[in-house]
């Protein structure tokens, strides 16, 4: 019996900065779109899965700083707490650090479940710290968008990954 | 003999001191945002940043709305032209009694050298998004700083009161709805004149008026108006009507749930009001601004 050393390798280019900035942004733009009914409730946290690609795919060039000033930014477009979303996307900027080296060791189905588990703690956080203010607790549906999230992770991985695949000739596949 | 493992790369931090950096930094910031009020100036800062992203976001909305508006049927249009001029007739038999009894009020009051009543101006905004925090029952109002907001005014539509401004940015402000679980406004029964207070609970349709006794005049039907007497609503505006009074021996107060009058979740425009009055200055002590402003939103 082999021992199936992670999924099929790929040979990417280089990612462009200008297009990870360029995606961040939409996905803040997403975030910000009037969303209405029951989309609230299922609209995923377009910010936070962007972040979670890009600090798993480039460590080097987001971290923690970018988190936190995107946070701030969601925070003041919601009017939430001051705070609450840098907070949150601290936490999944944390997860994708010390996630990184393992998701490269399985297929991006098998991502669903390792990203779940970070959105959920971030989505608690930011619950945690509400209810701390005297906020009353919304309702399960509040643990919602980090399950669509999640489930949104294959197409994240596909759309954002695009770029960098490289166009093969089909005359000349070498 | 062991070696500790030298980096090949120095990357700065490790990770977990990065991450309890930023987190000591959010939750000050969280802190300082909920207790004290302290950030004000920084979050107008990232508000003028975002505003360009802003008006980006909503474009895609407003277009349609445009377009749709634009399609509307001819039949549509001409009921909401006979209702509209139906309903303008009737505010015109009411505005000029309203116009009367001003008259009389100007002179009843020069009777008494009373100062004259703070006349109110109105500023008209447009509802641009509620957001999706579902802790708080809040709206974004498309007028801020530059169009003179100030926190604390109260936003009423064509129906009764909204609620009031709690935040300014330079260009939008927030609004909190009557029916957040922190708004309380001060109301009057319009029938009997009780006074009392009515509560937000946090849930769209429902109000609560606290702590009345059970030989209150009250009944279901009733309407409440903000009763004026808190410095921040004008008196007479019609806030909510008296759904049920439930009147159980088992609790001390009678419990009371009303619903608010004004399309709160529905309409799209809004009136924002100036402050009723300048407080009157609290003869014993001094007090910092800020805080007096909180407590009077307390009712």
């Amino acid at each position: 019996m082999g021992v199936s050393i992670g999924p099929r390798q790929e040979l990417l280019l280089p990612v462009r900065p200008g297009f990870l900035w360029f995606t961040l942004l939409v996905a803040l733009l997403a975030n910000l779109l009037p969303w209405e009914g029951i989309w609230i409730w299922i609209k995923p946290d377009f910010v936070a899965l962007a972040l979670l690609f890009w600090i798993v795919r480039e460590p080097r060039l987001i971290g923690f700083g970018v988190a936190f000033t995107l946070g701030l930014a969601m925070d003041v477009a919601q009017a939430s707490l001051f705070g609450q979303h840098a907070l949150a996307y601290t936490v999944v900027a944390l997860g994708a650090t010390l996630l990184r080296r393992r998701l490269r060791m399985f297929s991006t189905d098998k991502h669903i479940l390792q990203i779940l588990p970070i959105l959920l703690t971030a989505q608690a956080v930011i619950l945690l710290v509400r209810l701390a203010g005297g906020a009353a607790f919304p309702g399960w549906t509040w643990f919602v968008p980090p399950f669509t999230g999640a489930l949104l992770w294959p197409v994240v991985w596909i759309v954002l990954l695009a770029p960098q695949r490289p166009r093969i000739d089909p005359e000349h596949p070498i | 003999m062991e070696y500790a493992q030298q980096p090949f790369f120095n990357r700065g931090p490790s990770p977990l001191a990065r991450f309890l950096l930023f987190s000591l930094v959010a939750l000050t910031l969280i802190v300082a945002d909920s207790r004290f009020k302290y950030l004000v100036h920084v979050q107008q800062v990232v508000a003028v940043a975002l505003y360009p992203l802003q008006r980006v976001a909503l474009a895609p909305a407003a277009l349609f709305e445009r377009v749709s508006g634009f399609f509307t049927a001819q039949a549509q249009l001409s009921v909401r032209n006979n209702t509209l001029e139906q309903q303008n007739l009737v505010n015109a038999a009411a505005l000029l009694r309203l116009e009367a009894l001003e008259l009389e009020n100007a002179r009843l009051r020069g009777l008494l050298d009373t100062r004259a009543s703070h006349s109110q101006s109105a500023v008209y905004a447009e509802i641009l998004y509620s957001h999706r925090d579902p802790f708080t029952r809040r709206v974004i109002i498309s007028k801020g700083l530059s169009d003179d907001i100030g926190q604390g005014q109260p936003v009423v539509d064509a129906a009764g009161l909204v609620g009031q401004v709690t935040r300014v940015y330079p260009w939008a402000s927030q609004v909190t709805l009557i029916t957040d679980k922190d708004m309380t406004v001060p109301v009057q029964v319009m029938r009997s004149g009780v006074r009392g207070v009515l509560f937000g609970i946090g849930s769209d349709g429902a109000l609560e008026l606290r702590f009345m006794p059970f030989s209150a005049d009250i009944q279901a039907g009733d309407k409440l108006i903000t009763s004026g007497i808190d410095g921040t609503y004008p008196a007479g505006l019609p806030v909510a009507t008296v759904q049920e009074v439930e009147r159980n021996a088992a609790f001390m107060f009678a419990r009371i749930v009303a619903q608010p009058t004004a399309g709160v979740n529905r309409y799209r425009q809004v009136l924002v009001l100036s402050s009723a009055r300048p407080h009157p200055e609290n003869p014993g002590f001094e007090e910092p601004a800020q805080q007096r402003k909180r407590s009077r939103k307390g009712g």
